[in-house]
């Protein structure tokens, strides 16, 4: 039976207090009629005798005290899933917004999933190739990892991650992924992009995409991604998909968390941000992962906009300390017109070792990513040198290194929009940039591997 | 059964009236769900409680039943091995029973109540036993013989005692205290989590607990029955760590508490340690290990359990005589959790939210490590080693619970954000950290690796210490400037940090190494850095110095095999070796 009140005290920010309620349970769904028969939904913050704290999706905005009713559902928010959500946009509350046919759920399931026992979980293990040579051959990506992108205004994480949408694929394996796309008060240009660039290649028939742009109610944000992890959960464990999750711009996100945190007049924790923050966006990345004899799989790409580029900013600290790992992108970079600007030393996948190797991508690739690595540290080393007291200043190793690093930018990192790189040929570019230093430098790649593989890169090398 | 009725709810906080019965810090079962809960605050009929499962959906009027025991753990035979929440409920059984994920109002016991095991008595009929002493002991893993013990605060005499193999809830021995009354003895105990357990005296650690970590080994070495802690950003080591200790420190028992991280790093243990061979005993690491898992996503309230217990169980095999080592990873998050509760509570916050208290939790977990002298007859000795991951926003150490962990622990192994980006691996600064054990230690290390080993390391801290002075002056006037004794110390420096600090936790043989390894690698490259200085003075240019041969075999020293360690004494010989055929060289100029 749904109970319905009309004893509204109190309408503030997005939240509403109801008085002489009985029996209602924190966490329910409620439904308000306004007097011109508009209907809002929201949802029970706080419940403490007959009073109930409700916050409010759309905001209260000509809400009157008086004359609006509240209904109290008896029930959590849920999402109607059936295989039918493949190709379908709906809104930052699970509803249609493609003028396609309802959904016929063939499930409704709890929006805040129980979590995973780790007991049942599996170790994300299998490369995923995603055609960029900084991420495959530095910062490798594997099935059921969760790996932000932490970005700034203004710098290309979108166009990275549509083509990481586009290009991801495990070798070997015809499947392609379903992707799970959750927008957060993004613009309406930036959601077109990804909208147009899933229609142009055909991804959207495997695409389900759940919307909420700048101008939508911005507390419908902190449902959005709960819905499209609910969403991916049933592609991945019910119906065994791999599904590619990305959360576009969980800085949104956390700013809307805030904003009722403000509302009801908690103690804030660092910049405003409420202390439970980080709780609360492992209530979100968690949901990535694999399951023990499941087919299927959550890889997910949060992306967030670093206030300020500044790293230490509760939301990128917090996402950090919760991931597996992040992909830094830097504005010099960016300036110096390198695409993707990734900076490399900052970025690092954290379950790289268990996808990479013989049988996975390749015997030498542990390797190779050292040297590169070290190299390209060293190189930057002497281009900082280089700038403090002039290039006098360098030794011919120093200038080797420097050189290095200058091609390594250019040529390794630095690809097309339109190219996807697979992982041998990304290996084989970083021998032949490695070959461009003394073989005595090469100090970790295993001899038999130097054997193997620089010789053919030495010759290219010198003919050139 | 007495009930209360729900007047609240607020996230994890519950308040229910009608509690006039309720202890604090008594268990509770909220609504018909019977969602497990403890009593944190009692206010008139009022008890606010934390509830260690999620909250939503439950309403106002629901039931709240009194258990009227406080928060505790179950202590017995069949702890090893096993995988538990913050609460000691068994994953691997709630998994059995409720699927991939976990569910609410699951009640499983920590302890399998079906298991048998065989009891084999150390005393007998007619033996007078108090507190503390051996009544039998079980195999309860190839590695672990567990001790039945007398429970604290009874004394008697032996009435009954069999040999038996039998559950853990079965009577297997009866005891007669001096009033007459017999109190019946089973294998499972059960005790307070927010209690220490009790013990005859506390002594002071002085016997290194070696990690097979060089870093943490050589230069801030933590005692069997030590503290210690790691701060650092995200991403700079911590976990790894945490795990290299959890998979070669030299103590009888782990416990490793997984303190609201991630799920993926729980599923490695769970993979790996099985597999992995502990290098002291040769078997299984997970035939010593216990595990509490209560990830990020779980609820925060168990979290805030789950150090305790997890300690409760560490003090539990310290108290059989045992070496035992804690992990947890991470304290903040811990802290994080209280701090929760606290302003759920509406308590006065202190710094940066957290609650006044939080300093003195922290001592008080802290404190419950150390090296004992067990209750029992026999003066059995115990250590409890605990380290603890400390994740500060932005890794800044001014960070409450960074402070608070300084004040109590004894060792500080500080990650730095800027060796982690360069990948040097374990990122632990050798400039800030500390140890405060090195002064018990030393007789110890002298007795065993000898004076050589101590004048080497401190002549190794020495040399990294003046490196990172001569880096400001390479910085402003670059390399060329420095005197060839310079360049020496800032090669040997450099040799120290990548040859020897430098350890790759992913590489078969790197990953570990033993006192005697360490001893060995050191002394090579004090021996290269001695022989260059005599060189230098005999006018040896330094070019020539650096460009040796067998520098590059130094540096693949520690990917030497521990069985192959005479190969150190080949180098060495070479190093000698090198440096004479410079000198003659010279002569013959
Ligand atoms: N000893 C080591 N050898 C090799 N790699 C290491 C070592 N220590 C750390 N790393 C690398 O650093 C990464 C991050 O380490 P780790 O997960 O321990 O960080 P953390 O400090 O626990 O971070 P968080 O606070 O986010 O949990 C690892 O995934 C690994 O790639
Ligand atoms: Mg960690």
């Amino acid at each position: 039976m749904i109970k319905e009140y009309n004893t509204i005290r109190e309408v503030a920010g997005p939240l509403m207090l109801v008085e002489q309620v009985e029996g209602a349970k924190y966490e329910e769904l409620v439904e308000i009629e306004l007097p011109d028969g508009e209907l809002r939904n929201g949802r029970v913050l706080e419940v403490n005798r007959d009073k109930a704290l409700i916050q409010l999706f759309e905001g209260v905005t000509g809400v009157n005290i008086f004359n609006t009713k509240v209904r109290f559902k008896g029930k959590g928010m849920e999402l109607d899933v059936s295989q039918d959500i493949l190709g379908r946009v709906f809104d930052g509350q699970g509803r249609p917004i493609d003028k396609g046919p309802k959904i016929i759920p063939e499930k409704r399931l709890d929006i805040n999933s129980s979590p995973i026992n780790p007991y049942a979980r599996d170790y994300p293990s299998e490369f995923i190739q995603t055609g960029f040579s900084t991420i495959d051959g530095l910062n490798t990506l594997v099935r059921g990892q969760k790996l932000p992108i932490f970005s700034g205004n203004g710098l290309p994480h979108s166009q990275m991650a549509a083509q990481i949408a586009r290009q991801a694929k495990v070798l070997g394996t015809e499947e392609e992924f379903a992707v799970v796309f959750a927008a957060m008060g993004i613009t309406f240009e930036e959601a077109q992009y990804f909208i147009q660039d899933f229609q142009k290649t055909g991804a959207i028939e495997r695409t389900v995409l759940f919307v909420n742009l700048a101008s939508d109610p911005p507390i419908e944000r902190l449902t959005t991604p709960r819905l499209a992890l609910t969403a991916a959960e049933y592609l991945a464990f019910e119906i065994g998909m791999h599904v590619l999750v990305i959360l576009t711009d969980m800085t949104n996100y956390c700013e809307a968390l805030r904003e009722v945190s403000a509302a009801r007049q908690e103690v804030p924790g660092r910049r405003g941000y409420p202390g439970y923050l980080y709780t609360d966006l492992s209530s979100i990345y968690e949901r990535a992962g694999r399951i023990k004899g499941k087919k299927g799989s959550i890889t997910q790409i949060p992306i967030l906009t670093m206030p300020e580029d500044d790293k230490t900013h509760p939301i990128p600290d917090l996402t950090g300390y919760i991931t597996e790992g992040q992909i830094v992108l830097s504005r010099t970079m960016h300036m110096r017109g390198i695409y993707p600007p990734v900076d490399v030393l900052q970025s690092l996948s954290r379950l790289k070792d268990k996808g990479i190797g013989e049988g996975k991508t390749r015997e030498d690739h542990a390797d190779v990513f050292n040297q590169l690595f070290a190299a390209y540290a060293r190189g930057l080393e002497a281009r900082e040198l280089e700038v403090i007291l002039g290039e006098a200043a360098l030794s011919d190793m120093d200038r080797i290194f420097y050189r290095f690093a200058e091609s390594y930018e250019r040529r390794y990192i630095a690809q097309k929009e339109t190219e996807d790189r697979d992982i041998a040929f990304t290996l084989d570019l970083g021998w032949e940039l490695m070959a461009t230093l003394p073989a005595a430098e090469l100090k970790r790649i295993r001899p038999e591997f130097i054997e193997k593989y620089l010789s053919k890169y030495k010759e290219k090398v010198e003919a050139t | 059964m007495d009930a209360g009725s729900i007047v609240k709810v607020a996230g994890p906080l519950v308040i229910a009236e009608g509690m006039q019965n309720a202890r604090i810090y008594d268990v509770v079962r909220v609504s018909e769900q019977r969602l497990m809960g403890e009593i944190i605050e009692m206010r008139r009929d009022e008890a606010s409680i934390q509830v260690y499962e999620e909250t939503g959906g439950l309403g106002i009027g629901e039931p709240v039943y009194l258990s009227g025991h406080p928060l505790s753990v179950e202590l017995g035979p069949g702890l090893i091995e096993s995988i538990y929440d913050g609460v000691q409920r068994p994953l691997d059984i709630i998994k059995e029973t409720a699927g991939d994920l976990i569910t609410r109002g699951i009640d499983i016991p920590g302890l399998s109540r079906d298991r048998k095991w065989s009891f084999n008595p150390s005393v007998r009929v007619g033996d007078s036993v108090a507190e503390g002493d051996v009544l039998g002991t079980v195999e309860e893993s190839v590695l672990v013989e567990h001790k039945i013990m007398v429970p604290p605060g009874v004394k008697g005499v032996v009435k009954s005692i069999e040999r038996l193999e039998c559950t853990v809830e079965k009577t297997v021995a009866v005891i007669e205290t001096e009033n007459g009354k017999d109190v019946e003895i089973t294998m499972i105990a059960k005790w307070p989590v927010r209690k220490p357990r009790p013990y005859k005296e506390k002594l002071t650690p002085d016997e290194p607990l070696s990690t097979g970590q060089r870093v943490i080994d050589a230069l801030f070495p933590i005692s069997k029955g030590g503290t210690a802690c790691i701060p650092g950003p995200f991403g700079s080591g911590k976990t790894v760590v945490q795990h290299q200790l959890a998979k070669y420190a030299d103590a009888q028992i782990i416990v490793y508490v997984g303190c609201g991280e991630r799920g993926n790093e729980m599923t490695d243990v769970l993979m790996e340690f099985p597999e992995l061979i502990d290098p002291h005993s040769g078997e299984p690491l997970m035939k010593r290990t216990i595990l509490i898992a209560n990830t990020s996503n779980m609820p925060v309230a168990a979290r805030e359990a789950s150090v305790y217990t997890g300690i409760t169980i560490a003090e539990y095999y310290r108290d059989m005589g045992f070496s035992v080592a804690l992990m947890a990873d991470s304290t903040s998050r811990w802290a994080e959790a209280m701090r929760e509760m606290s302003g759920r509570l509406e308590e006065m916050p202190g710094d940066e939210g957290y609650p006044a208290y939080m300093g003195t939790r922290i001592a008080e977990f802290y404190e419950r490590a150390g090296k004992v002298i067990c209750l029992g007859n026999d003066d059995r000795i115990g250590t409890l080693s605990a380290v603890g991951a400390v994740s500060p926003p932005g890794g800044d150490l001014a960070d409450p619970v960074v402070q608070s962990t300084l004040r109590v622990v004894k060792v500080f192994w500080g990650l730095e954000d800027k060796l982690a980006y360069r990948r040097h691996f374990p990122a632990i600064s050798w400039l800030n950290s500390y140890s405060l054990y090195i002064p018990n230690l030393k007789e110890y290390f002298v007795k065993n690796y000898g004076q050589e080993w101590i004048d080497n390391l401190n002549r190794a801290m020495v040399i990294l210490q003046e490196e990172a002075e001569l880096e400001e002056i390479v910085r402003l006037v670059g390399l060329d400037a420095l005197s060839p004794d310079n360049r020496l110390i800032m090669e040997t420096a450099k040799s120290i940090r990548e040859d020897f600090l430098h350890q790759n936790a992913f590489d078969e043989v790197d990953t570990y190494s033993s006192f005697e390894k360490m001893v060995k690698l050191m002394e090579l490259i004090m021996h290269f850095h001695n022989q260059a200085e005599d060189a230098l003075k005999n006018e040896v240019p330094m070019l020539d110095i650096t460009v040796l041969q067998v520098r590059e075999k130094i540096a693949r020293a520690k990917y030497i095999h521990e069985d192959k360690k005479e190969e150190f004494e080949n180098i060495k010989l070479e190093i000698t070796k090198g440096f004479q055929e410079l000198k003659e060289k010279l002569v013959d100029v």
